[in-house]
């Protein structure tokens, strides 16, 4: 794949923000806060940083990314879209009976989808089996990346799986915590307070680094450091800002579960092709 | 008398010394065994390595077991991910946890997400004792049961289970494996047959079918032998694998007898009784009796005793059949 600027990569992230919000109008229902806050790092996996080809999604030497909060697979859909996995047309099938783009995904439904996930805090205990097979078949220079919600993290299996990973010091993870401050019932630190984050995931024997997650630039430098990191699990903290782009979703933990209709779409796909109204769209 | 092609250790159930050895000792040498022939068998453990028997393994192959700690919903995710990388993982904890613990992640990472991960559940039935009814689990043949995709053995002794766990890691479907605690007579010789998914007649009749599951097999050859005395001519159908259940042989002997027996050291509701209540009452309708737990949990105790209060050996099941034909 042709590696992208900087400019094309945020392009890029913006045109993946309109198919997310175009998906969910179409499929009347599904998450919206997550994908388009998400929306910069799918970007920057699929187009920068992870090893893959999307002709060839079973490729034994791809890394890995898995998606432990699967609810927010739209964002996931459409940058694998973008990146050619499959044709963008298919997106507007989504959430729909016979569809390969299942409201949560479904590993044997359509290639390059690592696991099916939905069900929250399983997805860094796969990363682990994972992480300690590729050690055991002596792949050195693969990894697994496994994106996860902040809410999730009020699952103790994930606490299970961060033990696991720091007592066999599986460095071949690197984990990602969507930190968007925001749950299902309202903000993370009322419904079940998770700071102080990264004393906790510290305290867990994981290396931590804290990052912009809507900064494409500062995102993919996390990665590269993160893979510099020996002997120890990295566990990236990605600020995000949910909802980001369009005004009326951004920060609002209404939009965690719900689509936008007609109306709402319309202007949310003004919002993010005039940077919030900040400039003229062409499409105007 | 016993079928022949079964090559059963006898046929004097009543006289014959027979051996003793728990099943989970049948595992743990089969899965060395299987670790020997397949270099992507690998095993994970939640603090029991000894009591489930994966200490053999894990001697064999250090560098291929991993210690989960007591984390059984991790035991079985990290599985998960393991098989997706192309291992052949067994995971292993007593069945009270695993599955007891652990359902929506085996349905969801395991089932749902088609990994040929296999659960072993040690320490089922009420023969666990005296630790009481905590840790004797009894739902696990349901709970697993009901999961598509899943397969669900029941082994019978400690050379039946050798066997299954072998076959277990050339099958690339998830199961769950289950296996006792206590030191169970030992009635299969190396030569008899084991597929996963056959059931097997171990005694030809005519008056009644038996079918039985797991430690409850042996109970179920005394019984018929002791029938025989009093002319009742008892078959008893071994049912190793519960899920995909042999319906051809079943309902081929429930057309013959008329009459079935079930008996499971496990809740009836949903376990072999409910399973073979499912086929027979769709396809021959039979009349029935389910013997096993009844809706009620087990308690401290020796495991001779337990089995007597609960009506789990030949003598109940005995009562039983002349309760069915009479
Ligand atoms: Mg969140």
């Amino acid at each position: 794949m042709p590696s992208l600027t900087l400019q094309q990569l945020e392009e890029k992230a913006v045109e993946i923000r309109e198919d997310i919000i175009r998906m969910l109008e179409h499929a009347g229902s599904g998450h919206s806060a997550g994908p388009l806050g998400l929306a910069d790092i799918f970007t920057a996996l699929y187009f920068d940083v992870l090893k893959h080809d999307p002709k060839k999604p079973d490729w034994d030497e791809r890394d890995i990314l898995l998606l432990s909060n699967g609810h927010t697979v739209p964002v996931r859909y459409a940058t694998m879209a973008h990146a050619g996995y499959f044709e963008r047309s298919e997106l507007m099938t989504l959430r729909q009976f016979g569809s390969r783009l299942q409201g949560h995904p479904e590993r044997d439904k359509l290639p390059g989808i690592e696991h099916t996930s939905g069900p929250l805090g399983c997805g860094l205990s796969q990363a682990a089996g994972m992480a300690l097979a590729m050690r055991m078949n002596k792949q050195t220079h693969r990894w697994v990346y496994v994106v996860m919600g902040d809410g999730e993290l009020d699952e103790g299996n994930i606490w299970e799986a961060a033990m696991l990973a720091s007592k066999y010091k599986l460095s071949n993870i690197i984990g990602i915590i969507d930190r968007n401050n925001i749950q299902i019932d309202g903000p993370t630190e009322s419904v079940m307070p998770l700071e102080d984050l990264k004393d906790k995931w510290e305290a867990f024997g994981w290396h931590v680094i804290e990052v912009d997650g809507n900064n494409i630039e500062a995102f993919i430098d996390a990665c590269a450091m993160a893979r510099a990191v020996v002997a120890k699990p990295v566990m990236i903290i990605a600020h995000t800002v949910p909802g980001k782009g369009v005004d009326f979703m951004e920060y609002d933990f209404h939009w965690h579960g719900a689509p936008p209709n007609h109306d709402q779409a319309k202007e949310a796909l003004h919002d993010l092709r005039t940077l919030k109204g900040k400039i003229r769209s062409e499409h105007e | 008398m016993s079928k022949s092609d079964s090559n059963l250790v006898t046929t004097k159930w009543a006289s014959y010394k027979f051996e003793t050895e728990p099943i989970r000792k049948g595992f743990g040498r089969g899965l060395k065994k299987a670790g020997e022939a397949n270099e992507h068998v690998v095993a994970g453990c939640a603090d029991l390595t000894d009591s489930t028997q994966m200490s053999l393994f894990k001697e064999a192959f250090p560098d291929r077991f991993i210690e989960i700690g007591v984390a059984e919903q991790n035991l079985v995710t990290v599985g998960s991910g393991l098989a997706a990388m192309g291992k052949i993982p067994f995971v292993s904890s007593y069945a009270a946890f695993s599955p007891g613990r652990n359902w929506e992640q085996i349905r969801t990472t395991i089932c749902l997400n088609d990994q040929p991960v296999k659960i072993v559940g040690s320490h089922a039935g009420v023969s666990v004792g005296p630790d009481g009814a905590t840790h004797q689990m009894l739902e696990d043949i349901a709970l697993m049961r009901v999961l598509p995709n899943m397969v669900v053995v029941v082994p019978g002794d400690s050379i039946e289970a050798e066997k299954a766990t072998l076959a277990l890691a050339k099958d690339s479907r998830p199961a769950y494996l289950r296996l006792a605690r206590e030191a169970t007579p030992i009635i299969t010789t190396e030569s008899s047959p084991f597929v996963i998914g056959k059931a097997y007649v171990y005694r030809e009749g005519t008056d009644l079918t038996i079918i039985a599951t797991g430690t409850m097999t042996y109970q179920a050859m005394v019984a018929a032998e002791k029938l025989a005395g009093d002319n009742i001519s008892a078959e008893v159908i071994h049912v190793p694998t519960i899920k995909p259940l042999d319906a051809v042989t079943l309902l081929a002997s429930a057309r013959k007898t008329g009459k079935v027996l079930t008996v499971e050291e496990a809740q009836i509701a949903g376990g072999l009784g409910g399973a073979v209540a499912e086929l027979l009452s769709e396809q021959a309708p039979t009349k029935m009796l389910r013997i096993g737990m009844k809706d009620r949990f087990g308690e401290s105790g020796k495991p001779e005793e337990l089995l007597e209060h609960f009506g789990l050996t030949a003598k109940h099941i005995a009562l039983q059949a002349y309760a069915l034909i009479s």
